[in-house]
């Protein structure tokens, strides 16, 4: 399965006065005069092109890329799944394309529908009081969570409460949110079983509590038993559970984090919804509240007034809520995106909700067990696994110096897109395995097969793994001289 | 596969949920629907929301798209790759990202930019914390921000720092000429200062005095952050030539580079800085470098500003960023080429010429400023605008941006835009309906 090889810069194609001409528009005849100390002197450099030739090129580009579209992405934490193509085609139609965010609510009608049912249906599916859908991306999600408890102890007058508690497993996101929030992040541990050390717990709470950042199942793959006992310590001690929504697809449908006791989550529209992943973005992080938090929610939501044949929509603003914690995007946050979960939720329907949970869950404890059985090891072998599930390949390590990442590195040789690796810090030489509930049981056999194989070459061929990828459009990379001599732009413009 | 697992059912798989927990039902999500059904729906809600002629502009402005953008964009390589850790299996994106800083510093005059931001005001929101990080000559971590700069990017960047406890202070404009006003700007002689923000062009269309503003600011020790429109750079003097020594930190909306309209986003946050200030830049970087038999390839770079290695200690808690919108924008800069890009930006500013001149020869309209403005206008009108605007829409006119919120000392001001999308037919009905609709003694 290999890939096309190179692809010159986009730059190397330009020739003086080429242009794809097809796309200028006709010149203006009295273009107004501008001051001529705001003026530009000399052109920009940009590529001098034909539209053949962008085309080609970033077409080439794209086949150096896997997808999921054409690969198998067993990326734990990252739930690659499929993205059916109606929910694409529908906010690609024209009349939403072309909506000004700006427009009159007479030309927005159809829109705030789906907005509004959208945050109706996240509402039922998490357990939520209160949904708000403007934030970006799952860290955007997080900040408009803990902006959101510290609005709510300050309401208070509980000025004190600083510190958010998070897990040594977390996404890194939390304690960069707990630091832009302006708090403190202190870590706990976690016990031998993975689940959280509820004794470091109950020592770690305090006057200072503002809340606690968790994500269950845990980023060890593992369902967090004692939850109703950690939401009891955090909510005694005066604190917030703030639920990180990415590994919700684990449980859509089976179990709800606002039955859990968490007071307010972010939901990774492109993870558990399945908007695309776009090659690092766009995302959605709506957040969820329970009804504490309504009137600190970020701004603005959609609103109804009266029903079905008269039910007309309209945004909230800072006068409907003036506790709000504000405005965090230009406008109403990735509103296209929006409307691929909206599509994608639709054609679940209730019943499809608990069978992603179901076969996300099934999938995995299959490919765990089938891994098993092959000779990997599992971290946390005596639990069950949720919707992903850890490898550790310390000993493959220690006994034939292969690590995990030279096992990732090598399954991209066959063909798979590397799982997670070194994600959670606290595991050695860790794999994060997680292969959604769209994949087929033989897509899931094949990659025992290869994993299987390079178990096997560990031991007669380590160099071959070591040195992977071998049929790449190109071998490792050298990050030192990367990040030493660094070359971020074609012809840097000097100062 | 069951048997596999060693497990009964489906259900044993949920056994250590305790069973208080699980779910009873989801009765407020309806069923399924297929495909061509879910498809109907969303027909009928588009049509609902109809095709109006378009001359709002306020930050999100309506352009031609070449249909080529997105027939790329949407290929599934693109669309439904993950972000670009593994380099070896991403050097598509990792190349067309190389390609984009490279373009987004062709475009500013700065030497480095990232991987993109969520958008516009996130972006001057990331952009005032960072210069707090950079400016080690500061410790008021106080910003100034004109009230000329986008009131949605003010609020942001309001919400997004105070946590962080900068303070940001807002500057007043002059009513003869919509400018920031230089005696705002006195008020702040002899006190530390961190960093100014520009828009060029600014929220009404005018554009600033850049070079004085600028230099105003680095006498006093203060960071120079540009809010700017992507296109309006193809005309307009880039920011790391502002005054002596240029802007310091760039940001901006990509979304006049290939985005659609689309009620808000997906756009794209752009952010170019001095390579002094490159390791406290948020978001991701690649760099170009070579692999182990020494052939060129692409990886991203100084990640230890990031908050998957730095944690606590990151510039910025961003991961997921605008990837697949910084890729619309990339191509559209390749396919419009400089020469290109400059017909849209002088086609934008005849068009709004043209529009602001109709407009204002109607009885009860005026234009607020003389200045010189790029593409988008203020009016000043006899009579509310609200009801003027919902009167308009009635016939399919998205007549512009009331101003009566953000800025209710202009009295009935409406902020008009007319791209090279528009046409001089276009503009002629406007004109024509909005004069229909003002001899009316009362609007609807």
């Amino acid at each position: 399965m290999s890939l096309p090889m190179s692809e010159p810069l986009i730059f190397a194609y330009g020739r003086a006065g080429r242009g794809a001409r097809g796309q200028w528009p006709v010149a203006a005849a009295a273009v107004p005069e501008i001051p001529a100390s705001l003026r530009r002197a000399r052109p920009p450099a940009l590529p001098e092109v034909s539209e053949l030739d962008v085309v080609r090129h970033y077409t080439r580009l794209s086949q150096l890329n896997f997808s999921i579209d054409t690969h198998f992405y067993p990326l734990g934490s990252c739930t690659m799944k499929y993205n059916p193509r109606a929910c694409n085609a529908a906010a690609m139609l024209p009349e939403f394309l072309g909506r000004h965010p700006l427009a009159t609510a007479r030309h927005s009608q159809g829109f705030l529908a789906c907005m509004h049912e959208l945050q109706e249906m996240l509402m039922e599916v998490t357990g939520m009081k209160g949904v708000a859908l403007t934030p970006m991306a799952g860290a955007h999600g997080e900040f408009a969570g803990v902006a959101m408890i510290r609005a709510y102890h300050r309401a208070r007058a509980d000025l004190a409460r600083n510190e958010i508690i998070v897990p040594t497993a977390a996404h890194g996101t939390n304690p960069a949110t707990a630091t832009m929030c302006g708090c403190v992040a202190r870590e706990i541990g976690v016990g031998p079983d993975g689940d959280v050390d509820l004794a470091a717990l109950r020592s770690t709470v305090g006057p200072r509590t503002a809340g606690i950042m968790l994500t269950n199942p845990s980023t060890l793959g593992i369902f967090e038993r004692g939850i109703a006992e950690v939401a009891r310590i955090v909510h005694e001690a005066g604190g917030l559970l703030y639920y990180d929504g990415a590994n919700l697809n684990a449980i859509l449908g089976k179990v709800r984090p606002g039955d859990m006791g968490f007071d307010v989550m972010h939901m990774n529209l492109h993870k558990t919804f399945s908007t695309p992943h776009g090659g690092g973005g766009p995302g959605a992080g709506a957040v969820g509240v329970a009804p504490r938090l309504l009137p600190f929610m970020p701004l603005p939501i959609v609103a109804r007034e009266g029903e079905g044949e008269a039910a007309r929509y309209h945004w909230l603003a800072e006068a409907d809520r003036p506790q709000s914690i504000g405005r965090l995007t230009g406008f109403n946050g990735n509103a296209g995106v929006l409307l691929r979960a909206y599509v994608y939720m639709r054609m679940l329907g209730r019943e499809g909700m608990s069978r992603v949970g179901e076969y996300a869950t099934l999938n995995s404890n299959y490919l765990l067990a089938r891994l098993q059985q092959a000779g990997f090891v599992a971290a946390y072998p005596q639990r069950r696994a949720s919707h992903e599930f850890i490898l550790t390949l310390k000993s493959l390590a220690q006994q034939q110096g292969v690590t995990a990442m030279d096992v990732a590195k090598r399954l991209l040789d066959y063909g798979f897109h590397a799982p997670t690796t070194y994600f959670p810090l606290l595991v050695p030489e860790c794999l994060l395995i997680e292969p959604t509930e769209t994949e087929s049981k033989e897509t899931l056999d094949a990659f025992v097969v290869a994993m299987a194989t390079i178990l096997g070459e560990a031991g007669s061929e380590p160099d071959t793994v070591r040195g992977a990828p071998h049929r790449m459009p190109v071998r490792r990379l050298d990050d030192v001289r990367a990040a030493r001599e660094l070359d971020l732009a074609y012809r840097p413009v000097s100062g | 596969m069951l048997a596999a697992i060693g497990a009964p059912d489906l259900e044993a798989l949920f056994e250590e949920i305790p069973a208080e927990l699980r779910v009873r039902s989801l009765a407020g999500v309806p069923e399924g629907l297929n495909e061509q059904q879910v498809m109907e729906l969303m027909y009928a809600r588009a049509r609902q929301d109809g095709r109006p002629l378009n001359f709002i502009g306020a930050g999100a402005y309506e352009h031609h798209i070449p249909a080529a953008v997105w027939a790329i964009v949407a290929r599934g390589e693109f669309y439904s790759a993950y972000t670009p850790y593994q380099a070896e299996a991403s050097q598509g994106t990792l190349q067309t990202i190389y390609e984009y800083q490279s373009m987004i510093t062709a475009l500013t005059g700065l030497q480095v930019a990232n991987a993109s931001l969520y958008d516009g005001a996130t972006a001057v929101a990331e952009a005032c914390l960072m210069a707090v990080r950079a400016n080690r000559k500061s410790s008021a971590a106080r910003v100034l921000i004109p009230r000329t700069v986008h009131p949605n990017y003010r609020a942001v960047a309001q919400a997004a720092t105070g946590g962080q406890g900068l303070k940001l202070e807002e500057l007043a404009y002059l009513r003869a000429s919509g400018q920031t006003a230089a005696d705002a700007l006195a008020a702040y002689e002899g006190q530390d200062v961190t960093a100014l923000v520009i828009q060029q062009p600014n929220f009404f269309g005018v554009l600033e005095e850049v070079d004085a503003l600028t230099d105003w600011a680095h006498a006093r020790g203060a960071l120079v952050i540009a809010v700017v429109n992507p296109v309006s750079l193809a005309v307009l003097k880039p920011p790391g030539s502002w005054g002596q020594r240029g802007a310091d930190i760039v940001v901006g909306d990509g979304q006049p580079l290939g985005c659609p309209l689309s009620s808000g986003g997906p756009y794209f946050g752009f952010m170019a800085t001095r390579m002094d200030y490159v390791r406290q830049m948020p978001g991701r970087i690649v760099g170009r470098t070579v692999d182990l038999d020494g052939r060129p390839g692409f990886t991203l770079t100084l990640q230890a500003r990031e908050q998957h290695i730095r944690r606590g200690k990151a510039t910025s808690n961003i991961c997921t960023n605008q990837g697949l919108l910084m890729i619309a924008g990339t191509i559209y800069c390749a396919m419009m080429g400089a020469a290109g890009l400059e017909r849209v930006a002088q086609a934008c500013m005849a068009r709004t010429a043209e529009l602001v001149g109709a407009l204002s020869r109607l009885p009860g309209v005026r234009s607020a400023f003389g200045t010189a403005r790029f593409h988008e206008a203020v009016l000043l009108l006899d009579r509310p605008v609200a009801p003027l605007l919902e009167a308009l829409a009635a016939h399919g006119i998205e007549g512009g941006f009331d101003l009566g919120h953000h800025y209710p000392e202009l009295g009935q001001a409406l902020l008009v835009c007319a791209t090279e999308a528009r046409s001089a037919a276009d503009v002629a009905a406007y004109a024509q309906r909005l004069s229909e609709l003002l001899k009316e003694a009362r609007v609807a």
